[in-house]
């Protein structure tokens, strides 16, 4: 297909309008996609059951039809050549956005992500930049048999020249999706499984048009205060975001006011967003779900410690995964942060003693 | 596989000159695949005749067409269970049940099976017990078996992976003296995979008993053969690595028995791995979670209903007067009780230990998982006591 036929194809389908009306996460993902392939030729997505399916989760649905099999395509079976394409193809001008179809099932891209797609762009002093982005199913409370549910950010933000972003609510999944897409460096996207089917009531017109406007980055590296409060302050990201906030409303109700952070951008890491809540409240938790040892929240409680530590009337604490693999479904809820387990951690932020 | 002697290739890189001038069998004549996939009985029932690979006898026919009944009633007692909300997941072999009970049939007590997660009703046909099997599928843990106990490694996920361990454990019998062969299964969608390539080249390099069986049911979910590889056919991947493929109709039992069987000796004998590619097709979703609609049409599954591994099977035995109304009686009883097996068994909770997320991570629990234990139990005892309290 030709770049005119393209623009035909493409200005054909192109959507009126449309209201706020209710619209899942996995949906927005799904306009982002659209809408970021429509405003730039370059961008092409492919990976496992991306094609005519749409994706094991239905992220791309519809994409192959619209834009064609070569904008949206099938590979072989193999994830380490998917990211491995990826590379030179962003090497030649493209910028490839991959699915990875479940978190474990990134595994084997793992070499391709650490020694080339992270490193490239320094090992070339800037002359080679990567502008891709890895998308990944992740993390838990979907019910997943084993492979389905890892929680695998630590991975990814422990090794230097990844940008980590996960969203956790439809607005941050559209407009962060189109961001990383037009990001220079590579961006590894996690979308929370167990939020593709939450809504909200948005305008995907409106959040277009919003995002289009603007050339500087509003989400990444920019936590969010998803809920504003006074006492303790609780960060999470990605499917913890929700778990927090129910906490908050729960904690509400016993006259307790915490304010909630998203995180949203693991890396590049908001301190200023997080420190000065902390230095306010003078209490924190970290909730994640991936094992705490050596983790994404075990980083956030030392930046927090060696910043605030002269505001902070309570060690901050964290409420994790445990340090197992992830267990199989009639055990996980054992295993997930719950609305008990952080209000019990926010009990322990020595009340008393103030 | 015309060779059945334990000898290695001859023509290897460095006995190349010397293998110019001989007369002996080429790479080509021995390695490559048949024309066409093997085929003993077709789907009438009727026996082709085949050089190389010889009709199993009657006795062995009868009892492996029971295994294949049981496994087709193992798939759709599954199925049935996960409507009913009673497992979490089933990716069903209803049509590949030839290749399932063929792969537990040609090994020994000795032998090795690696299996993948559509490989549930081989891994019953070897003798584990169905319900160990299913708990992975049920939710209740990631494995429920003994793989030392029945030689049989996990179902593997992680497509192609488990293809490396089973030539580990080929490898580690050869150099521990040992009789034992292994049979490691894989999907045509898993060949892409970079494992499936390094597995068989350490198979072919090292020179040890392994088989690999690929079932090529046409799809990988949603991705049909056809995006997945160009090549002749999968077998022929073989030659590429310096063993022999060889390719099978898939819902022939006769002919995977005969096939599978010469490969499986012909490991045992020293005459190195072999890949072998079964012709099957998927016939239902790639478990309950997928849509098969969106990408093939119920047409095109229509045309494998012709060709299914029982019928043919079964018109054959009674044609040859081995199989009779008694005979199809008792085996429909063993298929009913192993459906009653996995229903009951399914229909009543199994008693899990919340203890058991930290007991077997490490050898030695660590302080850290010690304590991590003692504050789940402690929220367990806590929970059991508000439960009591507020009803
Ligand atoms: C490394 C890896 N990538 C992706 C997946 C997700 N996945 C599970 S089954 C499957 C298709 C496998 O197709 P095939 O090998 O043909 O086996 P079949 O399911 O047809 O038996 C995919 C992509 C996985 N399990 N492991
Ligand atoms: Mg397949």
């Amino acid at each position: 297909m030709t770049e005119a036929t393209l623009e035909v194809e493409a200005a054909k389908d192109s959507q009126p309008s449309q209201p706020a009306t209710t619209v899942t996460f996995a949906k927005a993902l799904n306009a982002a996609l659209a809408d970021a392939m429509e405003s730039d030729k370059t961008v092409v997505m492919f990976g496992e059951d991306v094609g005519p399916l749409g994706g094991v989760f239905r992220i791309t649905d519809g994409l192959t039809a619209r834009f064609g099999e070569e904008r949206c395509f099938d590979t072989p079976l193999a994830e380490a050549g998917i990211m491995g394409m990826a590379v030179g193809m962003a090497m030649n001008g493209m910028r490839p956005v991959v699915e990875m179809q479940f978190d474990a099932f990134a595994y084997p891209a793992f070499e391709q992500v650490v020694s080339h797609v992270a490193k490239m762009p320094n090992r070339t002093k800037g002359k080679v930049k990567l502008p891709l982005v890895i998308r990944i199913p992740y993390a838990g409370g979907i019910g997943g048999v084993e492979h389905h549910c890892d929680s695998s950010e630590s991975y990814y933000a422990h090794t230097p020249g990844l940008t980590v972003l996960a969203p956790a609510t439809v607005r941050d999944a559209y407009t962060m999706l189109r961001e990383a897409i037009r990001f220079p460096d590579p961006v590894v996207f996690l979308e929370p499984k167990k939020l593709y089917w939450s809504k909200e009531t948005v305008d995907l017109e409106e959040l277009r048009e919003s995002f289009e406007s603007s050339d500087s980055p509003q989400t990444v590296g920019r936590a969010v205060v998803a809920r504003a409060g006074t006492d303790a302050t609780l960060i999470a990201y990605g499917p913890s975001v929700p778990t927090a906030m129910a906490a908050a409303a729960a904690a509400a109700v016993e006259g307790r006011s915490l304010e909630v952070i998203d995180v949203r951008s693991i890396v590049p890491f908001d301190d200023e967003t997080v420190c000065t809540s902390v230095r306010r409240t003078g209490r924190a938790v970290v909730i994640a779900e991936a094992p705490g040892f050596a983790s994404v929240a075990s980083e956030i409680v030392a930046r927090i410690q060696e910043r605030c530590f002269h505001s902070l009337a309570a060690p901050v604490k964290r409420v994790t995964g445990f340090d197992i693999p992830y267990p199989s479904p009639k055990l996980e809820h054992w295993f997930l942060p719950s609305v008990d387990r952080i209000l019990d951690a926010v009990d322990e932020l020595q009340w008393d003693e103030r | 596989m015309t060779i059945s002697t334990g000898k290695p290739y001859e023509g290897s890189m460095e006995n190349q000159d010397r293998d110019s001038q001989d007369t002996g069998p080429t790479a080509e004549a021995y390695m490559l695949p048949s024309a066409q996939p093997v085929r003993l009985i077709d789907p009438q029932g009727s026996h082709v005749h085949n050089d190389k690979y010889p009709l199993p006898d009657g006795e062995l026919l009868l009892s492996s067409y029971q295994k294949l009944v049981v496994g087709r009633r193992i798939n759709d007692q599954a199925n049935a269970l996960v409507r009913q909300g009673r497992m979490a997941v089933y990716p069903s072999s209803h049509g590949q049940e030839a290749c399932q009970v063929a792969a537990a049939v040609v090994l020994e007590k000795q032998d090795w099976l690696f299996p993948t997660y559509r490989d549930t009703v081989a891994v019953i046909t070897r003798g584990v017990d169905p319900l160990e099997v299913l708990t992975l599928l049920r939710g209740d843990w990631h494995s429920g078996y003994d793989p030392h106990e029945h030689k049989t490694a996990t179902q593997s996920t992680p497509l192609a992976t488990q293809l490396l361990h089973a030539v580990g454990v080929a490898h580690a019998a050869k150099l521990k003296g040992e009789n034992t062969v292994v049979l490691a299964l894989c999907g045509d969608g898993a060949t892409s995979e970079g494992d499936f390539h390094e597995a068989l080249n350490f198979a072919a390099v090292f020179h040890v008993p392994v088989v690999f069986l690929v079932q090529n049911n046409e799809y990988a979910i949603s991705v049909p053969l056809k995006n997945q590889s160009v090549a002749p056919s999968l077998a022929h991947k073989a030659i590429g690595y310096g063993m022999p493929g060889e390719r099978v109709d898939g819902n022939d039992l006769a002919a995977l028995l005969s096939v599978l069987g010469k490969a499986v000796d012909r490991a045992r004998d020293g005459g190195g791995p072999a890949l072998v590619e079964a012709h099957t097709y998927r016939m239902q979703a790639h478990t309950n979670a997928d849509d098969p609609s969106r990408y093939r049409s119920q047409d095109d599954v229509e045309k494998w209903v012709p060709r299914d591994p029982i019928t043919r099977m079964r018109t054959y035995l009674r044609q040859l007067t081995v199989l009779d109304d008694d005979g199809e009686g008792r085996i429909a009883v063993a298929a009913e009780d192993m459906a009653a097996t996995l229903r009951n068994g399914l229909n009543t909770e199994p008693e899990v230990n919340p203890e058991d997320l930290f007991n077997f991570v490490f050898t030695e629990k660590t302080s850290q998982l010690r304590e991590q234990s003692a504050m789940l139990r402690e929220e367990l005892i806590r929970d059991a006591a508000l439960e009591t309290v507020e009803p």
